[in-house]
């Protein structure tokens, strides 16, 4: 039984895991399928059939509206972000050797927040400038405390730990924006804070989609180091490992895809939380596991925004409101086994 | 050593009158700034006028709430820290004021509560389970709680109590004004009734906190050590535990949740009269209690026209507190 087989062209060879690999494929096929069902089922529910019609350029006039305009991009808007979101998750995961520590509760996240919420409130300016807001305030924020976090080089848990303060004091700032305006931009304002997909379009896909090519490309690098990474540091650097290069390229990725997630379609918490150990579970694998994570994040946020989209109609939820009870389910099974370890 | 013991004394009597001097200071500042001789006047028996409306009225009941509020949050902060011996624990960013929150905001959504006593009861049952919760994740494997630990379990469950609290806080324009302001902590427009509710639940905390300090100290040798030296240190670790949740629980009912109190006054607390708990609880209470009334006043002026919650001033001036003492070497290097 081989474990694991060498992939190798002209250039460049990668070592795969036969069960990593496995994993992934099924995943990928799951999250497909997920997109297929979110086209077609629904309030207005279409045959499969149908759907690929519209695929193929013979749909009715409704049916290319329902699904190619509205359902189809939110989907693939869904599935990057969620790609986007595990990915990140996974590369904090493994800098911080913690199942805790992801964007979105250290920090990055109330930071990209605090930029949009700025050009939404303070600013008021049109929503095409609130990605940039966010992106803007992502960066900052993760520059600061990476900044206040080095000291004889940037301990990861240093790192954690300056951003739940940032991140404390930046969530005291947002809810300073949102007490001190208007009721009704503070209510549209903290409905982007929950994380929402609606009405995502092809603008957003090519946002997001851009921005997840240069991350992916950047993490194909970073996969090996990190999984030497996990060893302490002066174990990984008799490796031949530079520890301080690695985690900053790391960290820059990671806050340029959790960022461009929160960009697209406002905070949506606990996917990239959940996404890597869900992951590490399924593949069994040591090490940051990326793309599986990637892809379990595509497939929790596709099925989450189509229980969003449907599960409460005639209302429909943001989705981050889903994402949030995900994340205390993922913190009770957390509690649960750790429990269950200490015991044994 | 007589000359230390004075020095310690004058500590506790400074921070008395400091304490007496914010309170008369924040019942001066407003949108009318009224001199201390009036202040003293307005507040004798018998007073009336429009200065003493205005003492008595709005700014008396929120310094009364601030300087209650505050001890609690002091109180708790010293003995969770005492307690967990992390120099991170502060009741805020462990996620047991969030918890407090979700309790009483679960109670108004759901089942209409909005009466103080039902709401104080809920805030201490929030604050239970949620450092309860905090505790068992921050723990893990067979291992004690690292300060890394348990600050990282607080944030995540903070996060996922707020985003809750946020859901219930969507689901209509009128609950979301109400809400809204139970995510950010402060002392305005509280009123007495909730306040005499929980000072009942905030004695008995202070008086456990105070009884327990002796064992504290016992905790703080390690618990192999205490014990040879024939300290019990369960019963100690229990009741420190309970007079945090009644701390916790009752203020954040009182004031909604506020965080970096609890975690920047011991450490000053510490420093100024060293690591005996008998004398940092008390005094971490007393300093905490003026740290508050400080930051609800300063919150009245720094921004002109509206005023600033005092959970936000906390948070801007402490969250800078935190990351300095993150940066300290030797913390990082003991988790």
């Amino acid at each position: 039984m081989i474990d694991a087989m060498v992939v190798a062209t002209a250039g460049w060879s990668i070592r795969v895991r036969r069960r990593s690999l496995l994993v992934c494929v099924t995943l990928t096929v799951a999250v497909l399928a997920g997109i297929l069902v979110t086209l077609s089922a629904g309030v207005n529910s279409f045959p499969v059939s149908r759907v690929f019609a519209v695929f193929a350029g013979h749909g009715l006039p409704a049916e290319n509206l329902i699904i190619g305009e509205l359902r189809l991009p939110r989907a693939v808007t869904a599935m990057l972000v969620g790609v986007a979101l595990g990915v990140a998750g996974a590369l904090f995961q493994s800098l911080t050797r913690n199942p805790l520590g992801s964007p979105d509760v250290v920090g990055f996240n109330s930071g990209a927040s605090t930029g949009a919420l700025v050009v939404m409130l303070v600013l008021h300016a049109g929503a095409g400038a609130v990605p940039v807001g966010a992106i803007a305030g992502g960066a900052i924020t993760a520059a600061v405390v990476f900044l206040l976090s080095s000291r004889h080089g940037v301990s990861p848990l240093r790192l954690v730990l300056v951003g739940i303060g940032a991140g404390a004091l930046l969530n005291s700032l947002n809810s300073l924006l949102i007490v001190h305006s208007q009721l009704y931009d503070a209510q549209s304002a903290s409905v982007w804070l929950v994380g929402n997909l609606a009405g995502s379009g092809w603008d957003e896909v090519r946002l997001i989609g851009g921005t997840l090519l240069v991350g992916l490309v950047l993490c194909v690098g970073l996969s090996r180091p990190l999984s030497l990474g996990e060893f302490a540091d002066d174990r990984s650097m008799s490796l031949g490992l530079h520890v301080g290069r690695t985690r900053t390229v790391a960290v820059a990725t990671g806050v340029l895809l959790a960022s461009a997630a929160v960009a697209i379609s406002g905070p949506i918490q606990f996917i990239a939380l959940s996404a890597p150990q869900v992951a590490r579970r399924l593949t069994g694998a040591p090490g940051p596991n990326l793309a599986a994570s990637g892809i379990t994040g595509a497939l929790l946020l596709v099925v989450a925004d189509f229980a969003a989209r449907e599960a409460f109609q005639p209302r429909q939820l943001p989705v981050g409101v889903l994402t949030g009870l995900v994340g205390g389910v993922y913190l009770a099974w957390l509690l649960g086994s750790e429990w269950r370890k200490g015991r044994a | 050593m007589r000359s230390k013991v004075i020095g310690q004394f004058a500590v506790f009597v400074v921070a008395v009158a400091a304490l007496g001097c914010v309170a008369v200071l924040s019942l001066m500042v407003g949108r009318q700034a009224i001199s201390p001789t009036a202040v003293i006047s307005a507040l004798a028996p018998g007073a009336h006028g429009d200065v003493a409306d205005i003492v008595r009225g709005l700014r008396l009941e929120r310094t009364a709430i601030g300087l209650v509020t505050g001890l609690a949050l002091g109180g708790a902060g010293a003995l969770m820290q005492a307690l967990t011996r992390n120099p991170l624990a502060d009741p805020g960013l462990l996620g047991v004021n969030a918890g407090a929150a979700a309790a009483v905001v679960t109670g108004f959504a759901f089942f209409g509560i909005s009466d103080g006593f039902t709401q104080t009861w809920l805030g201490l049952v929030g604050a239970a389970l949620a450092s309860g919760v905090v505790y068992l994740l921050g723990s893990g494997r067979r291992a004690a709680a690292t300060p890394a630990r348990l600050a990282l379990a607080g944030a995540a469950l903070t996060a996922v109590l707020f985003s809750y609290i946020n859901a219930i806080a969507m689901r209509d324009q009128a609950s979301f004004d109400q809400l809204r302001f139970w995510v950010v902590g402060s002392v305005v427009n509280r009123g007495y009734d909730r306040l005499l509710i929980a000072l009942p639940f905030i004695t008995v905390g202070v008086v456990i906190a105070l009884l327990v300090t002796p064992g504290l100290n016992a905790l703080a040798l390690g618990e192999e050590k205490s014990r040879a030296l024939g300290l019990g240190v369960g019963r100690a670790r229990v009741a420190t535990a309970i007079a945090i949740t009644l701390l916790c629980g009752a203020a954040t009912a009182v004031a909604g949740p506020i965080a970096f109190v609890g975690l920047t006054v011991p450490h000053v607390a510490r420093f100024l009269v060293g690591a005996d708990q008998r004398k940092v609880v008390p005094l971490s209470m007393l300093m905490a209690s003026a740290f508050l009334v400080l930051c609800d006043t300063l919150g009245r002026v720094v921004s002109g026209g509206a005023e600033v919650e005092a959970g936000i001033v906390t948070a801007i001036l402490g969250a800078p507190v935190f990351i300095a003492l993150v940066r300290r070497r030797s913390l990082v290097a003991a988790a």
